[in-house]
């Protein structure tokens, strides 16, 4: 048992006793992250939020709500995975089968010799360390309680759905999900749900040739709760890659995506909504840090992200293309937005460019602005009351990410928190 | 309908005084014109009255149907029946055009405590306005304005206007970037909702628009006050002579 190093001594983790075939990525985690240390503010990827409440040994208290809500996906059929306070929950999960996947729990399986998932728990993780040191995955890698190991080997039917509940004011949870999608198959991943007080995941996922993955997550709608996610994604020749998540309320919310294109002719496209009021307990701070490699020839990637402040919410987003010299043909595009609802909420931005090929189509923006007042007096000469013209603009503004959801039915279910959001909110 | 007595504005940011004594009677059912050159406070006065932020009324008043329209917000002047059709109808990204409408007419059902449209009806009665405006499907889908030539523009406000029925409508140079064939359009658009229970403002520089939309009066402005008005033959005395006669007048 050993214990990372910290000049703070603050959040130390331990590699499990027995950890069967996980046991050397997780002692070897710990040898990198004694390495590297946890991130402090100096951090060039830490400039714009404090870590201090992820690295702290005591996960801040939380404060549960109860929320008379039907959970957001409930209408989708899928297939239920729950985890209450990040501790798997059998009686409210579905069984954990379905056509075309084989789902195992990392903790089920966690002393079996070897396993399909030892050539991926934390080896995505770690090849995303660079150049930028991501600390707080790789202590994941060392200490996660529990995950999904996802075995893709055909088109699986319906989605998996990972319903994160959050109950105890002190809870500090730590999931680690593998996914691993062979040739041709194709997988839709839900997640949802605030998870915990305090909670670490990182999904790794291996997306093969000509193999489809699709992620959709809410965070919401606790307001007292620190999180950090970490997603790690290598692509194949012709695969497609589409994350999408909706972030409303959140003390803390950073969430990080590493996606490297390896194979030619593929597609990656992540985006990004956020809905944040700085009134309400402990603040909002919410922070996208993406990162897309293009190492193959003809590849797609897309950001986009969205986020609408008031009231003293800050929104971060730190986005990188990096086209590599034998990526030619790369087209890459970039955009976030912040919509300040008042002169308190900061939308702070940092996007990045590194191109050294040079037969590529790159492009970014990056905007922060007040809601249009000529589009505002427009709606409202024509009847249209304060408030709504308001929120109408603000969902408008919300539009080019929310229509990244390809399936026409949850993007109808984002927008319908969307305007909840707004409505609990209208003077 | 519309009754304007001693109209004073200004600009906020500067102070600079725009409105200089507006006095103006419109009766229901009839169509005024206002003519008048450039920065003679047209335009002012019609952001004036449908409340536009930016002007600040320091003296006078109007009045639609008797109740004191300054006093309200935009939006309750529009459920109160005033409409204006905007000289640059604005682009609204992400918001559809259907949306849009739907919701604006809503709004003022809603304002004025009727019961609001059903989906289904709203989208007949769209739809046939729509057609007589050569307004197709994919306009009504697109984002308001978004990418919709001059003459679009100006048919779609001609929609709204026909779905929202004003009592009080107020066009603010809306030939403006129109081209004839779309000039006849927009005007028929126009001459269709003339009505007995409705009154038209119709401000605009040239008196071709008026070939179109026959005016009942014609006034014209002039350093942010009306000093002449006549009936139709004032607006082809402007096309003939221009302004200098009328101003030399004035003076």
């Amino acid at each position: 048992m050993a214990v990372a190093e910290q000049k703070n001594a603050q959040l130390a983790v331990t590699a499990p006793v027995s950890g069967g075939w996980s046991l050397k990525a997780r002692e070897d985690a710990l040898t990198r992250l004694n390495a590297a240390g946890l991130p402090g503010r100096r951090d060039e990827y830490w400039k714009y939020t404090r870590p201090d409440a992820l690295t702290q040994a005591q996960a801040p208290e939380g404060k549960f709500v109860s929320y008379e809500e039907t959970p957001v996906f409930s209408e989708v059929d899928r297939l239920k995975i729950v985890f209450v306070d990040g501790v798997f929950d059998a009686d409210q999960s579905d069984d954990l089968s379905l056509e075309g996947v084989t789902i195992e729990r990392l903790a089920g399986v966690a002393d079996k010799d070897i396993h399909w998932a030892q050539g991926l728990y934390g080896v995505l993780e770690a090849n995303g360390q660079t150049p930028v040191s991501r600390p707080l995955a790789t202590a994941n890698t060392v200490a996660a309680t529990d995950g999904i190991l996802l075995n893709v080997t055909g088109k699986v039917s319906k989605p998996v759905s990972m319903i994160y509940l959050y109950e105890s004011n002190n809870s500090d949870a730590m999931l680690h999900h593998v996914v691993k999608l062979a040739e041709d198959t194709e997988i839709t991943i839900l997640e949802n749900g605030p998870a915990a007080a305090r909670f670490n995941t990182v999904m790794e996922v291996d997306v093969g040739d000509r193999a489809s993955f699709h992620h959709m997550r809410t965070q919401g709608r606790q307001h007292v709760r620190h999180a950090v996610t970490h997603m790690f994604a290598r692509l194949g020749e012709e695969s497609q890659f589409r994350s999408f998540t909706m972030t409303v309320n959140g003390t803390l919310t950073r969430n990080e995506a590493v996606i490297e294109i390896n194979g030619d002719n593929t597609l990656a496209h992540i985006a990004g909504v956020v809905a944040g009021d700085g009134a309400t307990d402990q603040g909002f701070h919410h922070d996208d840090t993406i990162f897309i490699t293009h190492d193959a020839v003809n590849g797609e990637s897309r950001q986009v992200f969205k986020k609408v402040l008031r009231n003293g919410a800050t929104g971060v987003f730190q986005g990188k293309i990096l086209v590599k010299a034998d990526a030619q043909k790369t087209d890459g595009y970039q955009i976030s937005q912040g919509l300040l609802l008042d002169d308190d909420s900061n939308f702070l931005a940092k996007p990045e460019l590194e191109i050294y090929a040079d037969d590529v189509i790159c492009s970014h923006g990056s905007t922060c602005g007040a809601i249009d007042d000529a589009a505002l007096f427009y709606l409202r000469s024509r009847g249209v009351p304060l408030a709504e013209a308001q929120d109408l603009l603000v969902l408008a503004f919300l539009a080019e990410a929310i229509d990244e959801v390809a399936d026409e039915a949850i993007r109808d279910l984002l927008t319908v928190r969307l305007e909840s959001w707004l409505a609990r909110r209208r003077a | 309908m519309l009754e304007i007595k001693n109209l004073h504005a200004e600009l906020e940011d500067d102070g600079k005084k725009i409105l200089k004594g507006v006095d103006l009677t419109l009766e229901a059912g009839k169509v005024h014109a206002i003519m008048g050159p450039n920065g003679s406070g047209k335009s002012t006065l019609s952001y004036v009255l449908s409340g536009r932020a930016g002007y600040e009324v320091t003296e006078g008043t109007a009045q639609l149907d008797g109740a004191d329209i300054l006093d309200m917000e935009a939006e309750e002047r529009a459920a109160a029946g005033l409409f204006l059709a905007f000289q640059y109808p604005v682009e609204i990204p992400g918001v559809g055009n259907m949306t849009f409408l739907r919701t604006a007419v809503n709004s003022q059902r809603k304002a004025r405590g009727e019961d609001e449209m059903s989906a289904a009806d709203f989208l007949k009665v769209v739809r046939a306005k729509a057609k007589t405006l050569k307004i197709d499907a994919d306009m009504l889908k697109r984002p308001v304005n978004v990418g919709f030539s001059g003459g679009e523009k100006k048919r779609n406000e001609i929609l709204q206007m026909a779905m929202l029925e004003p009592k009080m409508c107020i066009l603010d140079e809306t030939d403006s970037g129109l081209d004839v064939d779309a000039m006849k359009l927009v005007s028929e658009g126009v001459n269709a909702l003339r009505d007995e229970g409705r009154s038209f403002l119709v401000i605009t520089h040239y008196q071709r628009l008026l070939d179109h939309i026959k005016p009942d009066v014609v006034h014209i402005m002039a350093e942010g006050r009306i000093i002449k008005t006549g009936g139709p033959e004032l607006a082809l005395e402007v096309e003939n002579n221009g302004y200098a006669d009328l101003l030399a007048e004035y003076a």
